[in-house]
């Protein structure tokens, strides 16, 4: 069973219906007990840092998201993605849940319309069981103003959008994260679902 | 790169699609489920569907749909027509919708686009223009469906709707709408020039290098069509090759 975290989130829908028409085993949740007992985690995410943080640290969950990264997957999805590095400074400075270092801050290109929204081509730098099957050419779907900042090492896709926007982030443990939505990139985006699932059995 | 996107937009009467699809293969052509399904296999990058009634009684039936078809559709699905408050956006985002489109309510209080944006995200509120020419040089705002001349000029409206927070615009020229022309390049590049987040081009479509034409002449992301789609005379999938030959970036 996969717990997807309840703390309101605008995309927490159409995640579970993706999962519900993978058929894939799934419960919304804030309580950690059910977290705790799960094979794998989501968070998911859309919106501004500080509120969705403000929102996740109510629930009283993020001791046990930090504690249940350590053994089995865990995918943050857009923002929540983002939610998984040290910071972000949208909207003043805001810490997150420092499970792959590094921050997030505005898409810096001054040449590019903002949001960066729409499909956008990986360009996979890294294996990645996320990935594995997958034909090129891989297009997901983005919709975000912040982008993360982060060591080479820890991006396994990136997307070029006038400069290189980390689009599929790991700690090289069992921590992923999504800048795009799998949930709503097609048939290749919920085969990332898929093999998410097949990674927590 | 960015690709360009190709985004269907299915109107809606009574749960029902109007005058129908005629797609091979799916049966009830005025299934809006169905046709968007096969939207979806044709590659359509995003769907739109619009409640052209949005009435009342109405309401309950066309978010039927919105959440049927979220439950099979896994592309991004924006939701417009009679949506003119906050307790409306929240009920269609909740029946599966990503992002809600308002045009009219929008004008008349342009509060709900700031409140909307607060509440859940620019990235889901879109503000659709009906506009056309002014006589004087300039565009003019319409509402109601390109009924009622709001007096408003169309470049300040977009100004303000981007520092409102808006995540997107779909710009449907009422000059080019139904000519089958093409698109309003003109309206378009104006628009474009003014605001940083994405335009959606509308109203005009004819032919096939309609959309290459688009995507080349002005910064538009996306081209929106309806009835073009609808009646079979052009795929989803001719529209990409002929972009993809002209070297602009397709899913």
């Amino acid at each position: 069973m996969i717990a997807v975290i309840d703390y309101g989130a605008g995309n927490l829908f159409s995640v579970c219906n993706a999962l519900t028409f993978l058929g894939i085993p799934h419960e919304v949740t804030k309580d950690a007990a059910v977290l705790d007992k799960a094979d794998a985690v989501i968070l998911p995410g859309v919106g501004a840092f500080p509120a969705a943080m403000e929102a996740l640290t109510a629930t009283g969950l993020t001791d046990t998201i930090i504690e249940n990264a350590r053994k089995k997957p865990l995918l943050g999805i857009c923002l929540g993605m983002q939610m998984l590095f040290d910071r972000s400074d949208e909207m003043g400075d805001t810490l997150g849940l420092g499970l792959i270092p590094g921050y997030v801050s505005r898409i810096p290109s001054q040449r590019v319309i903002i949001p960066h929204m729409g499909w956008n081509e990986l360009v996979i730098t890294q294996d990645c069981p996320l990935l594995s099957g997958l034909d090129a050419p891989v297009y997901t779907y983005f919709v975000h103003s912040y982008q993360a900042f982060c060591d080479d090492a820890n991006i396994v896709a990136y997307c070029d959008y006038d400069g290189k926007v980390p689009a599929l982030v790991t700690d090289g443990g069992f921590v992923f994260g999504a800048q795009f939505h799998p949930e709503k990139s097609g048939e290749q985006g919920l085969m990332m679902l898929r093999r998410f699932e097949e990674m927590a059995r | 790169m960015l690709a360009k996107r190709i985004i269907p937009c299915l109107d809606v009467r009574h749960g029902k699609v109007v005058k129908g699809v005629n797609f091979e293969g799916v049966k009830d052509v005025g299934d809006p489920v169905a046709c968007a399904a096969e939207y979806n296999r044709q590659g359509a990058d995003e769907i739109v569907f619009y409640d052209i009634v949005a009435s009342h009684e109405g309401r309950g039936t066309f978010l039927d749909v919105v959440r049927e078809t979220a439950k099979q559709v896994f592309v991004p699905l924006t939701v417009g027509g009679g949506i003119s408050s906050v307790a409306d956006m929240r009920e269609t985002l909740r029946a599966g919708a990503d992002k809600i489109s308002i045009n009219s309510a929008a004008v008349k209080n342009p509060q709900l686009i700031s409140d909307g944006a607060e509440i859940f995200g620019s990235q889901c509120i879109v503000v659709g223009i009906d506009a056309k020419r002014d006589g004087r040089g300039g565009f003019t705002v319409y509402a109601n469906g390109g009924r009622i001349d709001m007096h408003v000029d169309l470049l300040e409206w977009v100004t303000e709707i981007e520092q409102r927070g808006a995540g997107e615009i779909c710009l449907n020229s009422i000059d080019t709408d139904g000519v089958r022309g093409g698109f309003d390049l003109e309206m378009l590049k104006a628009v474009c020039a003014r605001v940083r987040i994405p335009v959606i081009a509308s109203g005009g479509a004819g032919k096939l290098s309609d959309f290459a034409e688009v995507f080349q002449e002005t910064d538009a992301t996306a081209a929106l069509a309806a009835s073009l789609f609808h009646f079979g005379e052009l795929t989803i999938p001719q529209v990409k090759a002929d972009c993809r030959s002209k070297g602009i970036a397709m899913r």
